[in-house]
């Protein structure tokens, strides 16, 4: 791939098709006997996305390796029966409606941090967030496994730093100092070692509380408050918009 | 006598290498990068159409323009890493010394703390070279073997114990250099990494037919055709010290392997290096920026060149 940056200035990988050879890397990946979880919620309308979600990421996200799904769900009982993969496993955790908070998508970052904590840590290695409304169309594999990873946002992978849609109210958490940033990153797909995914969880919440006490709303909640975390702890590996793309693009 | 026969297999001449355990941290450094301003990077622009900076298996190729120096050297510097450099200076490679230390001084790891480990059969000869402050230089006392091969196939062998011994204590990153190479440009963090390996600078353009691997199947160190990445060089090789401690000892077992069965690979250790490096595939490469031939004009791909051969006569230095 010629057309794209393949390698960020602090040198970790762009991941674009063409650029790896997943034969290559699933040896590697095997030699070590790892196990990745994907987390997920489900709430409110979104249990409309339960099923093609998972039927699709069963059969695409890293195919032919054990992958533990976390699905939490606020309404267990609307769950059809899901299919997975013998080498798979599904954790339902139902969760509550926090009808009350102003954004849903807020607390997920706590509640990653907090299972992690209290049980991902015993059963995986690495840990990927996906949004529930996505549906993957083509294998999803082991490039995607690294120490940190973020996805380069489809909408703004052109922008120009200033009009990127980082938080520029300076008295938020989240905020970016103009003349910063490398990227703008979707917080629909990001992932890394449980270690690392819980220290970036803990940060996002820890700025959402401080900026929820200062009455200040980040404009793109979770969004930005993980871009400004990932501004200075720089992914291990970056996952090109191919890896999170809008049909409407 | 009449004791009981012990059958030490003779391949093994160091057993308490084999029988060591080295008691390591595990954790590779928490990368915080602090407030910096610089160019933003563009995800459609890339610096160099011209070369290729990823592996397929996701490692980058170091070449000028695909790192900013800067960004780096804010992660890095504050970990207060130790880097060394062990380089084999035997017989008449002593007179070597004095040049590779005093560029690599101007060049190497600058801001960082160094030690340099030269391993000599003639410590005598080893002149004084002014060293910046936080940088050392330590001379290890090795024998000199009877043939310019075997001594350098024992390197291998002879790092491998020093780091046992000594430098896994020392230094957190270990690069192995040859001694009759100069430093030119600024050889940096960039080049840090858990296993790294540098493109040979004959064969960087050169499809992989034509790679001098050893060829013959006899050998621990055969690649057979249609196989193997790139041509790595002996040169140039390190890593994390725990990755070079593993990766020394896989080859000094290939090569007394072959020394068993009475075989020797066509390039040394450079035929195991690359042997190994084909089956555990290094987390970074080294463009040919990090190891040119001087005798070679340089070619508009390579920018810079960082480290480099010095012009010199074989026959009369090597017996």
């Amino acid at each position: 791939r010629w057309d794209v940056l393949v390698l960020t200035p602090w040198l970790a990988p762009i991941v674009w098709e063409g650029t790896f050879n997943r034969d290559i890397l699933n040896a590697q990946y095997m030699e070590k006997n790892l196990v990745t979880g994907v987390v997920t919620f489900a709430v409110k309308k979104f249990w409309f996305f339960i099923q093609g979600f998972m039927s699709s990421a069963n059969k695409y996200f890293l195919a032919g390796h054990q992958v533990n799904f976390y699905l939490f769900p606020d309404n267990p009982e609307q769950i059809s029966h899901l299919q997975i993969a013998p080498e798979n496993h599904l954790f339902v955790i139902p969760v509550q409606n926090h009808s009350q908070w102003q954004n849903i998508s807020m607390s997920h970052m706590d509640i990653i941090r907090r299972y992690i904590c209290s049980q991902f840590q015993y059963e995986i290695d690495y840990l990927y967030y996906i949004d529930i409304d996505v549906q993957l169309f083509g294998h999803i594999g082991v490039e995607i496994i690294d120490t940190l990873v973020a996805t380069i946002s489809p909408w703004q992978y052109t922008t120009r730093r200033e009009s990127k849609s980082y938080e520029t109210c300076p008295e938020s958490q989240a905020a970016i100092p103009k003349g910063e940033g490398d990227f703008y990153y979707t917080a629909s797909f990001y992932g890394g070692s449980v270690a690392k995914i819980y220290k970036l969880t803990r940060a996002c919440f820890k700025g959402v509380t401080e900026d929820r006490e200062n009455d200040i709303e980040a404009r793109w909640h979770d969004e930005s408050h993980l871009n400004s975390y990932i501004l200075y702890h720089k992914p291990t590996c970056l996952l090109s918009p191919e890896y999170y793309w809008d049909e409407e693009l | 006598g009449n004791g009981k026969v012990h059958y030490l297999p003779y391949y093994l001449p160091c057993p308490e290498i084999f029988s060591m355990k080295l008691q390591y941290t595990e954790e590779k450094p928490v990368q915080l990068f602090p407030q910096l301003f610089y160019q933003q990077p563009r995800v459609l622009a890339p610096e160099r159409q011209d070369v290729l900076t990823i592996t397929p298996w996701l490692a980058p190729i170091i070449w000028e323009g695909t790192f900013n120096s800067a960004i780096l050297d804010s992660a890095y510097r504050p970990l207060n890493l130790t880097i060394g450099v062990t380089a084999f200076a035997i017989g008449k490679y002593t007179r070597f010394v004095g040049r590779f230390l005093e560029s690599a001084e101007k060049h190497f790891m600058k801001g960082y703390q160094v030690n340099y480990y030269i391993f000599t059969d003639n410590p005598e000869t080893i002149p004084n070279v002014q060293l910046q402050p936080g940088r050392r230089f330590v001379i290890v006392p090795i024998r000199k073997y009877p043939s310019w091969q075997e001594i350098s196939m024992r390197r291998m062998e002879a790092i491998n114990k020093h780091i046992a011994e000594t430098s896994h204590q020392e230094v957190d990153y270990l690069f192995c250099l040859d001694i009759d190479m100069v430093f030119y440009n600024s050889w940096g963090p960039e080049t840090l990494g858990d296993i790294v390996a540098a493109i040979h600078p004959g064969y960087f353009n050169v499809p992989r037919s034509q790679f001098p691997y050893e060829r013959r199947s006899s050998s621990a160190a055969y690649i057979p055709d249609g196989e193997g990445d790139f041509y790595y060089g002996g040169a140039v090789f390190g890593g994390l010290v725990k990755k070079v401690y593993e990766f020394t000892r896989t080859c000094h077992m290939t090569i007394l392997t072959d020394k068993a069965n009475e075989i020797m690979a066509a390039w040394q250790e450079e035929s195991h290096l690359n042997r190994h490096f084909l089956s555990h595939k290094p987390s970074k490469v080294l463009s040919p920026e990090y190891l040119w031939d001087d005798r070679k004009p340089k070619p508009p791909e390579v920018h810079l060149i960082r480290f480099s051969t010095v012009d010199k006569n074989y026959k009369e230095i090597r017996d």
